[in-house]
C-alpha cells in the first residue's frame, strides 16, 4: 500500500519520494570478529511490527531522518532526526545507531 | 466410461493432525510441496506432514508472473536454475498432469552499452554451461518480436537483447496442484490451515512443533515460507538475512494473441508476457522498503502500464482487469539461502526474492536428498546459509535486478 510519510523539512508526502535505507541497526564497538561484523551487515529482524528505520527524502530536501513504522500495517508512528554523529574521540562513548546501507 | 464422469479429489482432505511425523514441512506452497513430492517418490520418505497456514498455494507460488528461466549471472544460480528448466521440461509427465508449460523463449531488452555488456556477460556464462542463450541484435529482435515498439526516438531505444529460447511460462496453479496431488498419492499429509505457532528445541535439535491444531513430535522441520521465513526462523531462533518486501503484478482484459516472447526490460523495472488466455501478465521490481501489508499500490500500476506501453503502444486502450501482490523475501545477494541452518533438524528454503517458483522442482530434490541422506547436495553447497557468516556471497545482482 502506498503510503504518506512525514518528511522534518516538507511535511508528509508519497512514499515514493523518499529512499527507505532499512531498520535501525547497531555497529559493533572495539575490534569485532569476523562473524559479529557479517551478523551486523547482513543479518536482519525484519520484525512484523513496529521498526525504527532509516530514511532519506531522495527526491525533496534530501534530509536523512529515522521512522518508527508498523510494517504490517505501514502505519508511520512517528519520526526522529537524529543529532549528526561527528568524529569518534579514542575514548569516546558509542557510536549512535547508524543505517546498514 | 462412467469413470470420466466420477468426481475426484485432487488430494485427500484434511485428516486428525497425528502427533508425530518423520518430517514437518511449514509452507504447503510449491517448495513445501515438491520437497514431500520428492521426498516420498525419490527417497520412500512418506511419514510427512505439510503445514499450511492458508490453503495450498495461497502465498508466493499462486502469486508469481509463472516465468521459467535458466539466464542468470553467476555460474552457481545458472547451473541450478538449469537443472530445473530440465526438471520443469519433464515435469507435467512426471505429475501426469498437464502444467500447460509453454517455452515460448524470453527476450531481457539492453537499452544502453551497458545493458549490452551484462547481457553479454550473461550468454558467455550460461553457453559455457550449456544453456541456450546468446545475444541478439535488433533485426533478430524485430523477427521474434514483430510487434513490439522497436523505433529510436523513444526515451530507451532497444539496442539488443539477451535471448533465452527454453525460458516459458507454466500454469502456475498446476504445479501447486500437480505435486500436491503427486504427494497426497505416496502417502503424505496435507493439512491447510494449521499455522506453526512455536519450534521446539532440545540440546541443539530440533524436538518438534506447536501448531494451532496441537503439538507434534518431529526430527526434521523444512521451512518453505517465502516472505515469513524471518518469522518462522524466530520461532526456532535461527536469524536469518532476509528483508520481506512486496512484489507487484497485473493483468490487463485478454486481447488476441499477438506475444509469444516473454519480454523483459530491466531499465525499465518490467516484464511482459500473453497468457494463453490473452491477458497481459505485467509485472515489476519489488517495493524498496520492507512491508508484511500485501496491499497493491497505486504508483506501481501507473509506472509499470506507462513502461509496458512504450514498448507496446498498441495496448492504449486495454483495460487493467486486476492487480496483486505477493511478499518475496530477499537475501543480501539476491541468491537463494538453502539447506542447514545451525539448529540440526531445522533446514531452510528462503531468500527467494522474485525468483523461487521457477526454482521449485529443483529446490525439492535437492531439499529431499537432504533431508534423507542429511548430506548438503554439491548443487546447493554454495547457497548455504552459513555463507553470510564467513562473507562468501553469490552475487546474483545483475540477473536478477529485474524480478520474476
Amino acid at each position: 500500500m502506498s503510503f504518506l510519510l512525514p518528511c522534518p523539512n516538507c511535511g508528509p508526502r508519497p512514499v515514493d519520494e523518499f529512499s527507505c535505507a532499512g531498520e535501525v541497526t547497531v555497529r559493533p564497538q572495539g575490534a569485532p570478529s569476523l562473524r559479529e561484523l557479517t551478523s551486523y551487515l547482513y543479518f536482519k529482524r525484519n520484525v512484523a511490527g513496529v521498526q525504527r528505520e532509516w530514511w532519506c527524502h531522495r527526491l525533496g530536501c534530501e534530509a536523512w531522518f529515522t521512522a518508527e513504522r508498523d510494517t504490517r500495517t505501514n502505519e508511520v508512528l512517528s519520526i526522529d532526526v537524529p543529532e549528526p554523529a561527528g568524529p569518534a574521540a579514542p575514548d569516546a562513548p558509542p557510536l549512535p545507531d547508524t543505517p546498514a546501507v | 466410461m462412467k469413470d470420466v464422469f466420477r468426481v475426484r479429489r485432487m488430494w485427500r482432505p484434511r485428516g486428525e493432525l497425528r502427533d508425530r511425523y518423520d518430517v514437518v514441512i511449514v509452507g504447503g506452497g510449491s517448495h513445501g510441496l515438491a520437497t514431500a513430492y520428492y521426498l516420498a517418490k525419490n527417497h520412500g520418505i512418506t511419514d510427512v506432514a505439510i503445514l499450511e497456514k492458508s490453503y495450498i498455494g495461497s502465498g508466493a507460488a499462486g502469486r508469481n508472473t509463472t516465468i521459467i528461466r535458466a539466464n542468470y549471472r553467476t555460474p552457481e544460480g545458472a547451473e541450478f536454475y538449469r537443472q530445473s528448466v530440465k526438471l520443469y521440461e519433464g515435469l507435467g509427465a512426471d505429475l501426469d498432469f498437464n502444467l500447460l508449460f509453454s517455452q515460448q523463449g524470453h527476450l531481457t531488452l539492453a537499452h544502453s552499452d551497458r545493458g549490452l555488456i551484462t547481457a553479454t556477460e550473461r550468454a558467455e556464462v550460461n553457453q559455457l554451461l550449456g544453456i541456450d542463450s546468446r545475444v541478439v541484435g535488433p533485426e533478430e529482435i524485430a523477427r521474434l518480436c514483430p510487434e513490439m515498439d522497436l523505433s529510436q526516438d523513444v526515451t530507451w531505444p532497444v539496442m539488443g537483447a539477451l535471448y533465452h529460447p527454453p525460458g516459458g511460462i507454466i500454469r502456475h496453479d498446476a504445479v501447486v496442484w500437480g505435486y500436491a496431488r503427486g504427494a497426497d498419492r505416496h502417502g503424505v499429509e496435507i493439512h491447510p490451515y494449521t499455522e506453526v505457532t512455536g519450534i521446539e528445541r532440545s540440546n541443539g535439535r530440533v524436538t518438534g512443533v506447536q501448531t494451532t491444531r496441537g503439538p507434534v513430535r518431529t526430527d526434521m522441520v523444512v521451512s518453505a515460507t517465502a516472505g515469513w521465513s524471518t518469522l518462522v526462523a524466530d520461532l526456532a531462533g535461527v536469524p536469518l538475512p532476509i528483508t520481506t518486501h512486496i512484489l507487484q503484478a497485473f493483468v490487463t482484459e485478454p486481447v488476441k494473441p499477438f506475444l509469444d516472447v516473454i519480454v523483459v526490460s530491466s531499465q525499465m523495472h518490467v516484464y511482459i508476457s500473453q497468457t494463453d488466455r490473452g491477458e497481459f501478465l505485467i509485472g515489476a521490481e519489488i517495493e524498496p522498503y520492507t512491508t508484511y501489508s500485501s496491499k497493491g499500490t497505486f504508483s506501481f500500476l501507473e509506472y509499470s502500464a506507462r513502461h509496458t506501453l512504450e514498448l507496446f503502444p498498441q495496448l492504449e486502450r486495454v483495460k487493467v482487469l486486476r492487480q496483486w501482490t505477493g511478499l518475496c523475501d530477499l537475501s543480501p545477494d539476491y541468491s537463494p539461502i538453502l539447506g542447514k541452518t545451525e539448529l540440526d533438524g531445522f533446514l531452510v528454503s528462503t531468500g527467494w526474492g522474485t525468483y523461487g517458483f521457477k526454482a521449485a522442482p529443483i529446490v525439492g530434490t535437492t531439499l529431499a536428498e537432504l533431508v534423507a541422506t542429511g548430506e548438503t547436495p554439491r548443487l546447493i553447497a554454495p547457497f548455504a546459509l552459513e555463507r553470510f557468516y564467513t562473507d562468501t556471497l553469490v552475487s546474483e545482482l545483475a540477473a536478477a535486478a529485474v524480478s520474476h
